[in-house]
């Protein structure tokens, strides 16, 4: 029965190895400046950890094989020097991975969410609602307008509240249903919500925030590939949460401008 | 060699009439089988949940017979609507969290076993005891009531992140009259679960028998003493949060609603309050939950591996210290739970170094369970295979949290199914492998006759195969960014990962099935299993010193005075290879 369960451990372990090894399903590209580190974390994090669990299995399988052995007379061994080394080899070997990835893991951290964004960067408004992302661009004022819960109107289109009558700076707000940026360059969104929590998940951007009610959060990422990725909502939101998207549209900058202005015509 | 101890003087005679000895009982060990009992109807519904679920996500047309009766509205013709989904989620989530993996490893066990493993004749407030339970009991029964009201259970999940969950009927369905009774219904669970922790502690602390120090106390004792204490700092913080949602759901209070909100085309009445406070007192106690549903199973393991290995667990300090370290450190963690939810992104590495800390106590754990299995004469029963299986589940489990505490990786794999694969490895899984080994070890002394152990393999073998073939590919959906709590798959990507999930339904589907066999051993076990002896596996704590079943006040009148640690196993020179926590006889270590 011992030599069974080793085993059944080994094949689980090998298997389950395998396919992280051999890559089956994996994050997608990544088209963000600070992506290449968060998968170089991810990357180092599979790999000590990969250790780690090959490791633990497959000792166990190997003691369990050798613990049903009925060799007649066998007495019982105690492990070698006791728990101490084990302990011991506990605390360094887990204490340095933590420590690594601590080091090394927080810049990655650091450069997404404790970097303030460029002074350049193309501003955008990100309203989420049950269940749809809503884009606001501040129009050739470079201001964007005052919010007003009580002006919000999804039939007529005023998914931010906005109020152009007394409110020039709102005049030419441009509200889209797609995040369209230009290349390469830093884009700040501010994330708001107009009824629950929601969140902004780019697989291909390695960014993840959540929209808190009342709140207004700050985010900022440069992408560095052109193509349309989707935005999907990764905070349960409501019985539509699993169709709540939006596309993001990376474009070259002069074909954004371009769209820019047609859509500032409308 | 029973001396009299002043400790062990029962409180309550044995009762006579049906209604008091086996309804309101005040007897521990009843109350530990009722425990047991609405843990396993409890699971056995939320498996169910977990099917539908299942069959939903991977066959999202098929009609499911017989679902529409359950609810017309949220299943017509059989096809559950999102909604419907999300509340059948909710509800699996919250029935497994609270009422299985709560109850079944520390309530159930714990209050059978506890005051015997100490030598006690009772807990140390039967009153309170009884209280708890039927407490716990009317709290289940108003969260079930959710399924049978008319827009159904609500569609929050079983954090009931606000404002979703505070807004009322304007976010959707199953938010007006079924999240009110989610919240009143765990609610009624803290409180019952803070009287059992109360027990449990006083229990511990004052019942000990004479020489029963804390030291030779049993590492099931210890753990459920450890778990006690977690769930009594806990259950009062989430008791509170749970009465703030309900007050903001039903008395205009804005304790977790702020301002400018618009719902259903209509202007909230609700100012000043704060979403991320729902978030901060629901995981404050909901990360130390983690701790309430695994330490006991963790404690279970330690206690079992040893009978079956024939040698003392190794490192018996080290593991109590690690129990504590786990327990102290459960308090400091849970913004890991928060990292993308809009805090300040500086805590993130304030909330990420303990967490990781956390692994290095959970790895000596497992190292020191491996370490004893090194060299033993395994006797392979069901409840040894059951605490080998634990030891695997709980380095797949734990290894994936490598990933999670760090805030960088977080952010891809937050929400996505490599969280769901995690959390139901370590807490789940290994939680309930600790319940399966706890049930097939302490059957006989329960019931007074011995389980199938052949029935029991084929149990185990499924179960354990089941459970890596449902939960390891779940890691590989995270990866590919496959988001959670979704009752089906339209995204462009998602849609491709659509066979992985086929594969899990068909795994969870055959592993769900398998537990019939367990259903069935227990049923059969308990009127025609052979009879069982008082330690049918040459175990050493207390609860072998009497009979199978004990009697009413555990000892038939003698008070047990210990003498050894629980951990005398593979001795030489005695007539068996353990000496009893009972024998006086000297142990000569060479």
């Amino acid at each position: 029965m011992g030599k069974l369960f080793a085993a059944v451990v080994f094949v689980i372990t090998l298997i389950s190895v395998a396919i992280f090894v051999m890559h089956t399903w994996w994050l997608p590209i990544d088209i963000s400046t600070t992506g290449p580190a968060v998968d170089r974390q991810m990357n180092d994090t599979m790999i000590g950890t990969g250790i780690l669990f090959l490791a633990g299995q497959l000792v166990l399988g190997v003691f369990v094989w050798g613990s049903s052995s009925r060799k007649s007379g066998r007495k019982i061994r105690i492990f070698p020097g006791g728990a101490t080394p084990l302990v011991t080899a506990a605390i360094i070997l887990v204490g340095l991975e933590i420590l690594t990835l601590t080091f090394v893991g927080s810049k990655a951290w650091g450069a997404i969410y404790l970097t303030p964004p460029a002074a350049n960067s193309l501003r955008v408004d990100v309203q989420a609602e049950q269940f749809a992302f809503y884009f606001r661009y501040p129009g050739p004022d470079g201001q964007f307008g005052g919010l007003h819960p009580d002006k919000i109107d999804d039939g007529s289109g005023n998914y931010f509240g906005l109020d152009p009558a007394n409110d020039i700076a709102a005049r030419d707000d441009i509200v889209v249903g797609s995040l369209v940026v230009p290349v390469n360059r830093p884009v700040e969104l501010t994330l708001h919500s107009k009824d629950v929590g929601h969140s902004f998940y780019v697989r291909e951007l390695r960014v993840q925030q959540d929209f808190v009610p009342g709140l207004d959060i700050p985010l900022h990422f440069t992408a560095t590939q052109t193509g349309k990725f989707e935005i999907v909502c990764t905070q349960l939101c409501g019985l539509g949460h699993y169709n709540m998207k939006a596309y993001l549209e990376v474009m070259p900058e002069d074909q954004w401008e371009q769209w820019l202005k047609s859509q500032a015509g409308q | 060699m029973h001396e009299t101890s002043e400790h062990a003087v029962h409180q309550h005679a044995p009762p006579t009439s049906f209604i008091r000895k086996h309804i309101f009982s005040l007897d521990h060990k009843v109350i530990g089988k009722q425990y047991y009992g609405l843990a396993l109807l409890a699971v056995f519904i939320g498996m169910v949940l977990s099917w539908l679920m299942r069959i939903h996500l991977a066959w999202p047309t098929w009609p499911i017979p017989g679902l529409d009766k359950l609810s017309a509205v949220g299943a017509p013709a059989g096809v559950m609507t999102p909604e419907y989904y999300l509340s059948l989620m909710t509800m699996h989530g919250t029935i497994m969290v609270f009422f299985v993996l709560t109850n079944a490893p520390f309530a159930a066990f714990g209050n059978y076993f506890l005051p015997i493993q100490i030598g006690a004749e009772d807990m140390a407030f039967p009153r309170f005891n009884m209280m708890s339970f039927w407490t716990t009991f009317t709290a289940f029964l108003v969260m079930i009531a959710a399924f049978f009201v008319t827009d159904g259970p609500p569609i929050s999940g079983w954090t009931a992140y606000a404002p979703l969950s505070a807004v009322g009927k304007d976010a959707g369905p199953g938010l007006a009259m079924g999240q009110n009774l989610w919240a009143i219904s765990i609610a009624i669970f803290c409180i019952g679960s803070l009287l059992g922790a109360l027990n449990f502690i006083a229990t511990t602390l004052d019942l000990r028998t004479k020489g029963m120090s804390l030291s030779r106390m049993p590492y099931s004792t210890w753990a459920w003493f450890v778990t006690a204490v977690i769930s009594l700092l806990a259950f009062a913080v989430l008791l509170p949060a749970c009465i703030l949602l309900i007050l903001d759901r039903t008395a205009g209070t804005s304790f977790f609603i702020p301002s400018g909100l618009v719902l259903s085309d209509r202007l909230q009445p609700h100012a000043g309050g704060s979403v991320l406070l729902w978030q901060h007192l629901f995981w404050f106690f909901g990360h130390p939950e983690v701790y309430i549903a695994i330490l006991p199973s963790i404690g279970i393991v330690c206690h079992i591996l040893p009978v079956f290995a024939r040698k003392p667990l190794l490192g018996p300090r080290a593991t109590i210290g690690c129990m504590i370290a786990i327990g102290f450190l459960s308090y400091m963690v849970w913004g890991h739970h928060m990292f993308v939810s809009g805090m300040n992104p500086f805590s993130a590495n304030l909330f990420s170094v303990p967490t990781l800390i956390i692994t290095i106590p959970a790895t000596i754990l497992t190292l020191l369970l491996i370490g004893t299995v090194y060299g033993a004469k395994m006797r392979f029963t069901t409840p040894a295979l059951f605490c080998l299986g634990f030891i695997s589940v709980f380095i797949s489990g734990g290894i994936s949290g490598f990933f999670l505490a760090q805030p960088s990786l977080d952010t891809y794999l937050h929400a996505t199914y490599f969280v769901v694969a995690h959390f139901h490895f370590v807490m789940a899984v290994a939680s309930i492998f600790g319940v399966f080994a706890a049930t097939y070890f302490w059957f006989p002394k329960m019931y007074g006759r011995m389980m199938s152990d052949t029935l029991g393999k084929w149990h185990f073998w499924l179960t354990f195969i089941g459970v890596y073939c449902i939960f390891m590919p779940m890691h590989y959906l995270g990866l590919a960014g496959n988001v959670r709590r979704y009752s089906a798959f339209v995204d462009d990507y998602l849609i491709a990962l659509i066979p992985v999930h086929k594969f899990i339904t068909i795994a969870a589907l055959a592993t769900g099935a398998a537990q019939l066999i367990f259903l069935f051993n227990l049923i059969w076990s308990r009127f025609r299993g052979p009879i069982a002896p008082d330690n049918p596996w040459e175990g050493t704590s207390l609860e072998w010193s009497t009979t199978s079943p004990p009697p009413f006040d555990n000892f038939g009148g003698r008070h047990m005075v210990v003498y050894q640690g629980p951990n005398e196993y593979g001795v030489e020179g005695t007539a068996n290879d353990y000496v009893m926590q009972t024998s006086p006889e000297k142990i000569v270590t060479g």
